[in-house]
């Protein structure tokens, strides 16, 4: 038995580590972009901040985006609800509200991480210390999943934490792709320039995949490859396919565990059918824009579904 | 006045219960336990074991300072409070019960009526009501003092939501975890099942007619709550829901809460929510942290509130100075634990005296807690006790006065060694069909030199405390 506001806790709890993870590898991505070319940074910022769904916010705040700006205020500042640090704050509340749900392991990690984050991120990130800060805040991230794999129990309290996870992902991974789907398009009058090359090395870097596309795919980076791996690939643990299979797995749990099913259910397997696409080139010529649009709203509906069937609020 | 130390007493040198830990102590490196508080500190701050502070900006989350000396107690010391406790704790409630029925001890004169009816504590909701199993206070925290080797008094009784259960028992996790060969050598009497009993304890008062197994839940007002840590820890140990005011509703004439497959009945309810939010038809209207009608639903006798609602008739300030008669009316027998003395300002002559002897006396808010809106006599500025004695002449009725008592010591580990620094102690009782008592309790230790206010939110700190199995 689980109070409907502890399964919405453990959601949300889940759904903030990750987001804290995808600000670090974003930033990271941007960074790396920067160092590889000098023109239009801005831009590139710029695309970093549609990617974490922040530019509304951000020009509320800045007018120049720049390194700084956009490392500040997608790491550092609290007054972003997305920010790391807002994230992991977040993330903290979330399991201190929880925290019977959870293993001691669990919890320790999460709040050991809201306190050398806390410290790290008091104030203004050096240009120099950037890596060293991404860093920490992947290996804290990856310290808690370690911790919650590692160490709870496979129930109902696993399951709520998990859609959270795999939502969370599955919306990010849409929004870089969404963000960048121009340069992947194939069009006649590409002629494999090296901009889009490091482009679609950009789009790897943020969801950590570049180095396994090669062990998958030829070392040539192809449009259509990286489209197919983020979205159609099932072993590719940020593709949204792959998020889908988890989401689907921990929804069946819980219907078997209460022996109902809901209205979730059917969205998730109607979602689940969509991403089952023949080719990607199909997505291609349907659109790949409309075809991500499609899937961020339905991925968004589905949260709010589980959230009432579940009865969160 | 030097105070009477419980290792070490200016006159008999090293008493009988230290000198286990004494001779341990000696053996120890000095650098070895520094390096073993900083330990401790980050044991602490790792599992979050912290509590925030009202007024202050910040919102901050502060861990109460540990000192890894234990406060020992001998087998022998033990069963003389003990028998105080259970002696006081039947009286509280026997008074409970009385003054929401017959109320005999008002018409036996023994306590003024006015005493009673002008008091916010007093619930007139609860007049006629039985709770199940007939206990009002079912977890109290009594907090005693020492003053010589064998003065113990009653500061003051807990009797509505008394907190730092989970300091008692996180101190001893924490002790075993860093000293274990001390627990080999010496026998002390665990403190670990306290969790248990707890449940057990509320499992016994639970409505009459529900089934064997109830469905218990704590209730908390939020993660915000500055015991918020210790109301998740007890949910945890006792394997029980952990709920807030939002996840609850009537249904069916009984308390529910909102699970991820509907509602499910309560049946036992340790509420750590304060009388007046506990239920928003009943009480405060403005409540977002209880039950609307779950009051209904305790007076038809199908749920268990622990502590009951108007219990903090029992606990009051003002109440406080006539438990002696309250103990002896109930029970028969003078109280084995006796009272500090008390003036009660609302008494001409006894405002009289505290006026002008303000600088000798601590005097409290009646309806005060933790430590707040006192006056230390001894302690305070010229100025401040001017302004204090304002505040005591516009509202006599609102303070009680107490001689300001030379509390025992216990050492504390400092960075220039051993120092002697005031303590009291809560014992924790458990009252369902018989009386628990847990040997140990929460120590709580001033830490600054002489100073005898011990209040966590005032800069106190804890210790362990020990209970000799000898």
């Amino acid at each position: 038995m689980l109070l409907g506001r502890t399964a919405n806790g453990l959601y949300w709890m889940n759904r903030y580590i990750e987001r804290a993870e995808n600000m670090a590898r974003l930033i990271d991505a941007g960074l790396r972009m920067a160092l590889t070319r000098t023109q239009s940074a801005s831009e590139e910022w710029n695309s970093v901040l549609l990617s974490a769904g922040s530019e509304r916010a951000f020009s509320q705040k800045y007018t120049d985006c720049t390194a700084a700006n956009v490392a500040d205020f997608l790491l550092r500042d609290v007054s972003n609800p997305s920010s790391a640090m807002a994230s992991i704050e977040t993330a903290r509340n979330n399991a201190r509200m929880v925290r019977t749900a959870l293993t001691r392991e669990t919890w320790e990690s999460i709040n050991e991480a809201w306190m050398s984050l806390k410290r790290m991120l008091e104030n203004p990130i050096d240009e120099r210390e950037m890596p060293t800060v991404l860093d920490a805040i992947k290996r804290d991230t990856a310290q808690i999943r370690g911790a919650f794999y590692g160490t709870m129990l496979r129930n109902e309290i696993f399951d709520f934490a998990q859609l959270g996870t795999y939502i969370e992902r599955a919306d990010n991974t849409a929004r870089i792709l969404d963000v960048k789907y121009y340069v992947l398009l194939p069009s006649i009058s590409w002629v494999g320039s090296s901009l889009d090359n490091y482009q679609w090395e950009s789009i790897l870097r943020s969801v950590s995949a570049h180095r396994s596309y090669r062990w998958v795919y030829d070392a040539e980076y192809r449009s259509v490859n990286i489209a197919d791996y983020l979205i159609v690939n099932a072993r590719m643990p940020r593709s949204l396919t792959f998020c889908y299979r988890f989401i689907l797995e921990h929804l069946d749990f819980l219907s078997t565990d209460t022996g109902t099913r809901h209205a979730c259910h059917a969205t998730a397997e109607r979602i689940h059918r969509m991403l089952k696409v023949g080719s990607i080139k199909d997505v291609f010529d349907t659109g790949l824009h409309e075809f991500l649009g499609d899937f961020i709203a339905e991925n968004t509906r589905l949260g709010d579904e589980i959230a009432q069937d579940y009865r969160f609020y | 006045m030097v105070a009477f130390d419980e290792m070490l007493p200016e006159v008999s040198g090293l008493r009988k219960s230290y000198s286990a830990y004494d001779g341990w102590l000696k053996e120890q490196d000095p650098a070895r336990l520094t390096e073993k508080m900083r330990d401790a500190e980050r044991v602490f701050r790792k599992t979050g074991i912290t509590f925030a502070v009202y007024g202050e900006q910040e919102a901050s989350e502060r861990l109460i300072p540990f000192d890894i000396v234990p406060r020992i107690i001998s087998g022998s010391e033990w069963r003389r409070l003990t028998q105080g406790i259970e002696q006081r704790v039947q009286a509280l409630n026997a008074f409970l019960d009385d003054i929401y029925h017959r109320q005999e001890i008002l018409r036996a004169g023994r306590i003024p009526r006015e005493l009673i009816a002008g008091n916010e504590a007093f619930l007139p909701e609860m007049i006629g009501v039985r709770p199940p199993a007939g206990v009002y206070t079912h977890i109290i925290g009594v907090d005693i003092v020492r003053i010589s080797e064998n003065e113990f008094y009653v500061l003051e009784d807990n009797a509505r939501t008394p907190s730092g259960v989970s300091y008692m028992l996180e101190n001893r996790e924490t002790m075993m975890q860093l000293f274990p060969e001390l627990f080999q050598r010496i026998k002390v009497r665990p403190v670990e099942n306290y969790p248990q009993l707890l449940r057990q304890s509320l499992e016994t008062v639970r409505p009459q007619g529900t089934r064997d197994a109830p469905t218990i839940a704590v209730l908390t007002p939020g993660s915000y709550n500055s015991a918020y840590f210790e109301h998740a820890f007890l949910a945890d140990q006792m394997g029980v829901q952990l709920v807030e005011g939002q996840d609850l509703r009537v249904v069916d004439g009984h308390v529910a809460m909102r699970t991820t497959e509907g509602y499910k009945r309560i049946d036992v309810l340790y509420r750590r929510v304060d009388d007046a939010y506990l239920d928003p038809l009943t009480f405060r209207p403005d409540s977002a942290l209880g039950v609307p009608g779950i009051m209904d639903v305790y007076r038809a006798g199908n749920i268990t509130i622990a502590n009951a609602p108007g219990t903090g008739i029992a606990d009051d300030k003002a109440i406080y100075s006539y438990m002696p008669e309250i103990v002896e009316f109930y029970t028969g027998r003078k109280p084995v634990l006796g009272n500090i003395p008390t003036w009660r300002c609302s008494e001409p002559d006894s405002l009289k005296y505290v006026q002008e002897h303000l600088a000798e006396l601590v005097v409290k808010e009646v309806h005060g807690s933790g430590g707040y809106g006192m006056l230390v006599g001894p302690a305070a500025s010229k100025q401040e006790r001017e302004d204090f004695s304002r505040k005591l002449a516009a509202r006599p009725s609102n303070y009680i006065a107490q001689p300001t008592l030379s509390l025992s010591t216990c050492p504390i580990l400092t960075e220039k060694g051993l120092a002697p620094r005031h303590v009291d102690l809560r014992p924790f009782v458990l009252v369902s069909d018989r009386i628990r008592i847990v040997p140990g309790g929460l120590t709580r230790v001033a830490l600054k030199e002489g100073s005898l206010v011990v209040n966590s939110s005032q800069g106190g700190g804890t210790k362990d405390t020990w209970v000799l199995d000898d």
